[in-house]
């Protein structure tokens, strides 16, 4: 929907952004139809029938149950299809899309901290091609925060605790606005920054040009060294006094309460910070918490490295080392891939 | 018929509520209701005072986006303690401690409530509740906004959120007392033939409110009680690193705080029942459906507090069930709004001053209810939420609503409550400004929010300035239009006309008797025989549309 000539409509520049609009207008317009209604029948009433003379007494006026049906149906009815209309297009866009790619957000007291799965870091900018799917894993490091970008028509809470995630197809070059939407403290408003779309090649460019970062999955490989977990769950994750971590992610996993779960970033995390919360069958209670000795940027380093992890028996090189070898962006990276789509899959909130 | 037979003259003053003891021990231990009533009058307008210093610092701060008046501490501070003072020690006892207190044992034909002592206690609990609150405001203050989000609130601020929220699960219990005293009231002390169809609507709405007082109130004062443990001793319910689950608290609070909204909002809609029905001498049109819309909107708004957290990570079925009934509770509202429009149809209708405000009610809530659409709409709200869009919702439903209606019937009752007529042209001039203020200072935040201005900034892009400064100008007129009425009921109290025992000419049970009531109220216990509203006999009704066997039960 091409809507750049109304006014009082911020830009519009993702693949979203014109269905809210219309959607928008549709509310306003029927806003402005009762609004309008209901004010001008007040008002011819209020004066046609003014007081003339100081004792006059109106007749009764008997109520109508066919005009109380009439403006309860309709009013439902309109209700309605604005309830399915807004429920439809909330549902559709609540489902990550397949192959997106993945960039992960930490909020963090006053500051949003970005990684992409190629190494680039950003704060408080974010930086996404035109025309590509992009889907952001988020978490926080203290308070609940909300990643909002009004030109994409986007927000959705960060939770400690817990992996969010939303995604948006940007469709218009430009800077736009980054907000944090929800209180956090002192320096809210300053949680501020900026989105900058950008041309495919551009974002190559852009890419190519800050690769001597590390990857969050190489940077996950050292804490992984680092923080000992090499010692129970094998160098390249193989598994020993652990469980195997090779291929794991996005695949169901055995409890030893019987249940059964989906790997996903949620029980990964819990397995660091909480590890006897859900224990893989067959396994002690062993492992020590994590919880306060790592940050969240921290664990989405370990979680992109366990990511990359492929499973066991099929690996010849370590999958990390290939994340930095390749310059080019991730969703033309070939091993990750199937991966990503078995966690779209699984994801699907 | 009623009406014309009590139409008298001006009576001098007899020994009435106000006159018939001295001295301020008569008033701090007093049990009549009426007496009651000005207390909490006095207290509110006393924090409604301090509630609105805090919105001109919030509106002078946000006139220029450097956030250059205020540093940003001080502004979360303010605004946190606007919203505090406002909804907790305004907006919620506004219209039921002051008018229904006064009015509720006076529509029904009773002498007092049914329990006057528990009414005298009630006021005593909200202001302790109060003085805990403002204890905390002067301590240093509160930073965390008026709701409270973990695990800002239980970890990470350094202000003092445990004391000023002891003083909101003190005040709790004054609202809980006051609801279980006005519904046993209305069960147990209508005079004879006041029977539950001919008690007028404000009674109606009265009982409704009551019912979510009672069943509402209480899990908000469980929500800061954990909140308190959660935050002295972080016992785990709300802090995920030790266990909890932040969320919850939002499901906790709003299930306190959306139907927190009808308390403030369905009094107000009694009142304008009565207004629009008396200032247009006509029967309501659809009492039945007004009168049980009122009960419908306290059912269903108790369903619906999950719309507070569509882009929290709730689950997006729950989403999708919150979004169909909170669709589902704008219908009744909707009622309501063609009922007093139709009301008005082939009316009398005269413009004293509480009628202006009744007609801005209708206008104002029809805005502020079809806004209410906007964030009911589920992909709408992710946009919208948290952004200036919402402020300007809420404050057309709590300003233009619940507001309008306190001060529509406030003056409509003042002759009745102090025996003084106010100036009705000053009166008029006020409603008019508060009405200009109001959509000034709000309509402008509607557009800021779609644009994406997010609510709770201190400093902002320099883009909004132009909305801003709407807003800014509208809050000044907005300010001077709440002083005058100030001003002028306090002189009127001395110097105003004295009025008459039913100055607007009415058949409401609570003019029938001298202005102000004896203490005791009706000096014979009223028998009633006419319907609410009954300004001509019932066999003059005229039927409109085709079914004549419909007409006789609503009238």
């Amino acid at each position: 929907m091409q809507t750049s000539w109304i006014p009082f409509i911020p830009p519009s520049a993702s693949t979203l952004s014109g269905k809210v609009d219309a959607l928008y207008f549709y509310l306003t317009g029927v806003t402005i139809f009762f609004v309008l209604l209901i004010w001008s029948v007040l008002t011819f009433f209020v004066i046609k029938y003014r007081r003339r003379s100081p004792h006059e007494i109106p007749r009764p006026v008997a109520g109508s149950h066919k005009l109380e049906t009439l403006w309860s149906v309709i009013p439902f009815v309109i209700a309605m299809s604005m309830f399915a209309w807004g429920a439809q297009l909330y549902f559709q866009n609540s489902r990550p899309p397949q192959n997106a790619i993945e960039i992960y957000v930490v909020g963090k007291q006053w500051m949003w901290k970005i990684q992409h799965t190629t190494g680039q870091r950003e704060i408080n900018e974010l930086h996404v091609p035109v025309g590509r799917r992009v889907k952001l894993i988020m978490t926080t490091e203290d308070v609940i925060h909300d990643f909002f970008i009004p030109a994409f028509r986007i927000k959705a809470d960060v939770v400690p605790g817990r992996y969010t995630t939303q995604w948006f197809e940007a469709t218009k070059p430009g800077t736009y606005h980054l907000f944090c939407a929800e209180y956090c403290g002192m320096n809210h408003s300053g949680m501020i920054g900026q989105v900058v779309v950008m041309e495919p090649t551009d974002f190559d460019n852009w890419l190519s040009g800050n690769t001597n970062q590390q990857s969050p999955a190489v940077a996950g490989q050292q804490l992984y060294q680092t923080l000992g977990c090499v010692s129970c769950h094998g160098a390249s994750g193989e598994g020993g006094r652990g469980p195997a971590l090779g291929g794991v992610f996005g695949k169901p996993v055995f409890l030893n309460n019987g249940q059964t779960i989906k790997a996903d970033e949620a029980y990964i995390r819990e397995s660091i910070v909480n590890p006897q919360a859900k224990l893989v069958n067959g396994f002690g209670p062993i492992m020590p918490t994590f919880q306060g000795q790592i940050s969240e940027e921290q664990l989405v380093q370990i979680l992109a490295f366990i990511k990359s992890l492929p499973a066991q028996g099929t690996q010849a090189e370590t999958p990390a080392a290939t994340a930095t070898t390749t310059a080019s962006p991730p969703a033309r990276s070939a091993s990750p891939e199937q991966d990503r789509q078995e966690v779209s899959k699984a994801k699907f909130l | 018929m009623k009406a014309m037979e009590s139409f008298e003259a001006p009576t001098p003053a007899r020994v009435n509520y106000l006159n018939v003891t001295y001295g301020l021990k008569s008033w701090l231990l007093t049990k009549d209701h009426k007496r009651i009533a000005l207390l909490y009058l006095g207290s509110i307008s006393f924090f409604f005072f301090i509630g609105g210093l805090y919105a001109m610092f919030i509106r002078l701060e946000l006139l220029t986006p450097q956030g250059d008046l205020l540093q940003s501490t001080t502004y979360n501070k303010v605004f946190t303690q606007h919203g505090i003072i406002m909804v907790f020690f305004f907006l919620i006892p506004s219209i039921p401690a002051t008018l229904g207190n006064f009015l509720v044992p006076m529509m029904i034909g009773a002498k007092d409530l049914a329990f006057p002592r528990i009414n005298l206690l009630s006021w005593y609990i909200y202001m302790l509740g109060g003085i805990v609150t403002i204890y905390s405001l002067l301590a240093g203050g509160i930073d965390t906004g008026w709701t409270f989000y973990t695990p800002f609130s239980t970890t990470f601020s350094n202000s003092y959120v445990v004391a000023a929220g002891l003083g909101i699960f003190i005040s709790g219990f004054s609202s809980i007392l006051t609801g279980l005293n006005f519904i046993v009231t209305i069960h147990t002390m209508r005079a004879p033939g006041m029977t539950w169809f001919r008690l007028p609507l404000f009674i109606w709405s009265h009982y409704a409110t009551s019912l979510v007082m009672i069943l509402g109130t209480p899990v908000i004062a469980i929500t800061i009680l954990l909140l308190a443990f959660e935050r002295i001793a972080r016992i785990g319910i709300f802090d995920p690193a030790a266990g909890g689950d932040p969320v919850l608290f939002q499901h906790l609070f709003w299930f306190y705080s959306h139907p927190a909204v009808y308390i403030m909002v369905l009094p107000s809609m009694g009142v304008v029942s009565e207004l629009i029905a008396n200032f247009s001498r006509k029967n309501i049109f659809g009492y039945s459906f007004v009168a049980f819309s009122s009960l419908a909107i306290a059912v269903f708004g108790f369903l619906v507090w999950g719309h507070h957290l569509f882009v929290s990570g709730q689950s997006v079925y729950a989403g999708m069930i919150f979004s169909f009934l909170s669709f589902a509770v704008a219908i009744p509202s909707a009622i309501k709004v063609f009922n007093w429009t139709a009301t008005l149809y082939k009316g009398s209708i005269s413009f004293e001053t509480p009628m202006l405000y009744a007609l801005g009610f209708i206008g104002m809530f029809t805005i502020g209810g079809m806004t209410g659409l906007f964030l009911a709409t589920l992909a709408v709200d992710v946009h919208v939420t948290d952004t200036y869009f919402i402020v300007a919702h809420f404050h057309y439903i709590m300003v233009g609503g619940a507001m309008f209606g306190y001060l529509g019937g406030l003056h409509y009752w003042w002759p009745k409550i102090s025996g003084r007529m106010y100036p009705d042209g000053w009166g008029r001039f006020s409603a008019l400004a508060i009405f200009v203020g109001f959509n000034l200072t709000f309509f402008p935040q509607f557009i800021a929010g779609y644009l994406g201005m997010p609510r709770r900034y201190h400093a902002y892009p320099p883009e909004f300035q132009i909305f801003n400064v709407l807003s800014t100008a509208g809050a000044s007129i907005l300010a001077v239009g709440y002083l005058i009425p100030a001003i002028y009921l306090i002189w009127s109290m001395r110097y105003g006309k004295i009025a008459a025992a039913n100055p607007w000419n009415l058949p409401g049970l609570e003019w029938q008797t001298s202005s102000p009531p004896p203490t005791e109220n009706f000096e014979i216990t009223p028998i009633v025989t006419w319907e609410a509203y009954e300004f001509a006999p019932r066999e003059e009704t005229e039927v409109v549309g085709r079914f004549r066997e419909e007409r006789v039960e609503e009238v």
